[in-house]
C-alpha cells in the first residue's frame, strides 16, 4: 500500500512536470509552465523530506537555503548575453551533484548495490564527472575567461584516445571489482573523467558553443538518470531522462543548424579549417579584399548617408541580427531602428538564424531584452523565400549566417550549412565590425556584392547614427 | 528484476513523452527551454538528500552536502532566470 501511494505520488509530480512543458509551447503560457516544473520539483523535494528519516535536518535545510540563495541571488544578476554561461555553468553544477552522489553511493554501498546499480553508478560517475569539467570550460568561454578559440593540443586525438581507453578499462574493473578497492578505482575514474571534459570543451571553439551546451544539457540529465538508478528513484529516472531527451533535441536541431556532425565536431574531425577563422590571422586578408574592392569615390556619399538612402527608399525591410551585434550591447539601437521604420509606414520583420548567438534561441532572448514586438521575429525556414521580395537586408553584426558561400562553394567549414538568403533582397546594408570573414573563417561575397553597402565599425555607433539619420528621413 | 524493468520503462517512457512535448516547443522558446530542463535536472537533489537518510562517514557527508548545495543552486536560479527571460517574452502580450 506505502509502495503504491509513492508510486501515485512520483506519477503525480511527473504529470505535473510533463503539464510544465507542454506549457512552452507559446509564449504566454511558458511563464505558467515554468512555475509548474518547479512546483514539481519542490513537490519532490518535500516528499523526500518528509518521507525520509533525514539524520542532520538542520544542517542539510542550511546548504538547502545557502545553495538556493545563491543561485537566486546570481539568477537576478546575469543578463541575457550572459545566460549561455549562466547556462553552462548550471550545467555544470547538476553534473557535479550527479557524480558526487553516485561515487558516494557506489563506495558506501559497493556490493550491496545489484550489478545494474553498480553499473549505473559508475556511468553517473563517467558522465557527470565529465559534464561537470567541459561545462567548466564551456562556462568560461562563454563569458571570456578563456580564448573561444580552440585549444588544441599536441596530440589531441591521441589524448582522448587514452583517456577514453582508460575510463573504460577502469569502469570495468570497478564494477567487478568489491571492497575498499572500489573506493580507489571510483576516484581514478573520476579524475580520468574530469579529464574528459576538460580535453572534449578546451577544442570546441565559439561559434560551435550553440552545439556543446546542448549536448552538455542532455549528458547532465542523463548522469541524473543514471544516479536516479543507483538510488532507487523513479521520479530522479525520470526527470533525468526528460531532461536528456530535451538535450538531445536541442543537440540535433543546433546541428542541423549548422550542418554540423555530432561525431565528427566531437571528435575534432573537421577542426582545421575553422581554427584558421581567428580575427587576428584574418586581418591582412581583409585588408586585400578591401583593396581589391577599389578605393571609393571621394564624390560619393559616405556608406552611412547611402546606407540611409537606401533604408529611407526601401519599403520591405527584413533585419538580420548576428552575435556581433550582442557583443556590441546594439540590440536596444536595432530594436529602435525597426521601430523607427515601422513608424515610418514600412513593412519590417526580423529574420532570426538558428544559431545567431550562443546558445538555442539566445537571439530571441536577446532582442526580448530589447523589448522587440514578437510578432515581427521569424526563424529561418519561415522567412527564407520572402528575401526576393525585399527591397533591403539590413545585416547588423552577423557573417557566416548570411554568407552565400555555404551553399555555392563546396569544401569548406560551412559548406552545406543553411544560410539567410540576404543576397536575394534588392539592396543589403551590412553594419558589421571590419571586413574579416565570421568565425568560419570563410570569406562572404555578399560583402563584395555591388547591391550592398558596407558600414564598417562597431555595430552600437553604427546604429545610434543610423537611428539618428532615420529621424531626419521622410 | 522487475526493478529492472520498472527501472528501464520509467527511462523509456520518460524519454518518448519528454521528446514527443518538447518537439512541440518552438526554437525562439529554446533559450528558457534549456534553462528550465537545466533547473529539473538538479533533481539530483533527492539522491542527495537520500544520502543522509542513512548512517554515513563524515567524507560521505560533506560530499553529499555539496551536491545538495551544487543542486539547490541549479534549482533555484535555473528556475529564476527561466522567469525573468519569460517575462521579457511575455511583457508585449500584456
Amino acid at each position: 500500500m506505502d509502495n503504491a501511494w509513492h508510486g501515485i505520488i512520483d506519477l503525480a509530480i511527473i504529470l505535473l512536470l510533463f503539464f510544465g512543458i507542454w506549457r512552452f509551447r507559446a509564449p504566454q503560457t511558458a511563464r505558467s509552465g515554468n512555475l509548474a516544473a518547479a512546483l514539481a520539483l519542490v513537490c519532490a523535494v518535500g516528499v523526500v523530506l518528509a518521507g525520509n528519516p533525514i539524520r542532520e535536518p538542520a544542517a542539510v535545510v542550511l546548504v538547502l537555503l545557502a545553495g538556493g540563495c545563491v543561485g537566486w541571488l546570481v539568477a537576478l544578476r546575469v543578463n541575457m548575453i550572459q545566460i549561455p554561461a549562466m547556462v553552462a555553468f548550471q550545467n555544470g553544477a547538476g553534473g557535479g551533484a550527479s557524480f558526487l552522489i553516485a561515487l558516494v553511493e557506489l563506495t558506501r554501498q559497493g556490493s550491496e548495490l545489484a550489478w545494474v546499480g553498480q553499473f549505473s553508478g559508475v556511468l553517473g560517475i563517467v558522465i557527470g564527472a565529465a559534464t561537470f569539467s567541459g561545462s567548466m570550460v564551456a562556462s568560461a568561454k562563454l563569458a571570456s575567461v578563456l580564448r573561444q578559440t580552440p585549444v588544441i593540443l599536441p596530440r589531441h586525438g591521441w589524448i582522448l584516445a587514452s583517456v577514453l581507453a582508460g575510463i573504460g578499462i577502469l569502469a570495468t574493473l570497478a564494477v567487478l571489482a568489491d571492497g575498499p578497492v572500489v573506493l580507489c578505482l571510483a576516484l581514478a575514474l573520476v579524475l580520468l573523467s574530469l579529464a574528459l571534459g576538460l580535453v572534449f570543451a578546451l577544442w570546441i571553439g565559439g561559434a560551435d558553443m550553440p552545439v556543446l551546451i546542448s549536448f552538455l544539457n542532455a549528458t547532465t540529465g542523463l548522469a541524473a538518470s543514471f544516479c536516479g538508478v543507483v538510488v532507487q528513484s523513479r521520479l530522479l529516472i525520470a526527470c533525468g531522462a526528460t531532461v536528456g531527451a530535451s538535450g538531445f533535441l536541442l543537440t540535433h536541431a543546433m546541428c542541423r543548424a549548422m550542418n554540423r556532425n555530432l561525431f565528427k565536431l566531437l571528435a575534432a574531425a573537421d577542426w582545421q579549417p575553422a581554427a584558421q577563422g581567428s580575427q587576428t590571422s584574418q586581418a591582412p586578408a581583409a585588408a586585400e579584399s578591401s583593396a581589391a574592392a577599389g578605393p571609393p569615390d571621394s564624390s560619393q556619399p559616405s556608406p552611412l548617408e547611402r546606407a540611409v538612402a537606401a533604408i529611407g527608399s526601401a519599403q520591405r525591410v527584413i533585419l538580420i541580427p548576428g552575435y556581433g551585434m550582442a557583443l556590441a550591447h546594439a540590440q536596444f539601437e536595432v530594436v529602435q531602428i525597426a521601430e523607427r521604420m515601422k513608424a515610418l509606414g514600412k513593412d519590417v520583420r526580423f529574420a532570426i538564424h538558428p544559431i545567431a548567438g550562443r546558445m538555442p534561441g539566445h537571439m530571441h532572448v536577446l532582442l526580448a531584452e530589447a523589448e522587440v514586438d514578437p510578432d515581427i521575429l521569424f526563424d529561418l525556414p519561415e522567412i527564407n523565400s520572402e528575401f526576393r521580395e525585399t527591397d533591403l537586408a539590413l545585416v547588423v553584426g552577423a557573417c557566416d549566417v548570411v554568407n552565400p558561400a555555404a551553399i555555392h562553394v563546396q569544401g569548406t567549414p560551412i559548406s552545406g550549412m543553411p544560410v539567410l538568403a540576404a543576397q536575394e533582397a534588392r539592396q543589403v546594408v551590412v553594419c558589421n565590425l571590419d571586413e574579416s570573414p565570421g568565425y568560419s573563417g570563410v570569406a562572404n561575397p555578399l560583402y563584395a556584392d555591388p547591391k550592398t553597402i558596407l558600414v564598417l565599425g562597431d555595430a552600437k555607433l553604427t546604429c545610434g547614427r543610423l537611428l539618428k539619420a532615420l529621424g531626419s528621413v521622410q | 528484476m522487475a526493478d529492472l524493468l520498472l527501472m528501464a520503462a520509467v527511462f523509456a517512457g520518460a524519454s518518448v513523452v519528454g521528446y514527443w512535448l518538447i518537439s512541440r516547443i518552438p526554437p525562439r522558446l529554446h533559450t528558457p527551454l534549456m534553462s528550465m530542463t537545466n533547473a529539473v535536472s538538479a533533481v539530483t537533489v533527492l539522491g542527495a538528500l537520500l544520502l543522509f537518510a542513512d548512517d554515513t562517514a563524515a567524507v560521505a557527508k560533506v560530499l553529499g552536502a555539496l551536491a545538495i548545495g551544487l543542486a539547490a543552486f541549479n534549482l533555484v536560479g535555473g528556475f529564476t532566470i527561466t522567469d525573468r527571460m519569460l517575462r521579457m517574452f511575455g511583457r508585449h502580450h500584456g
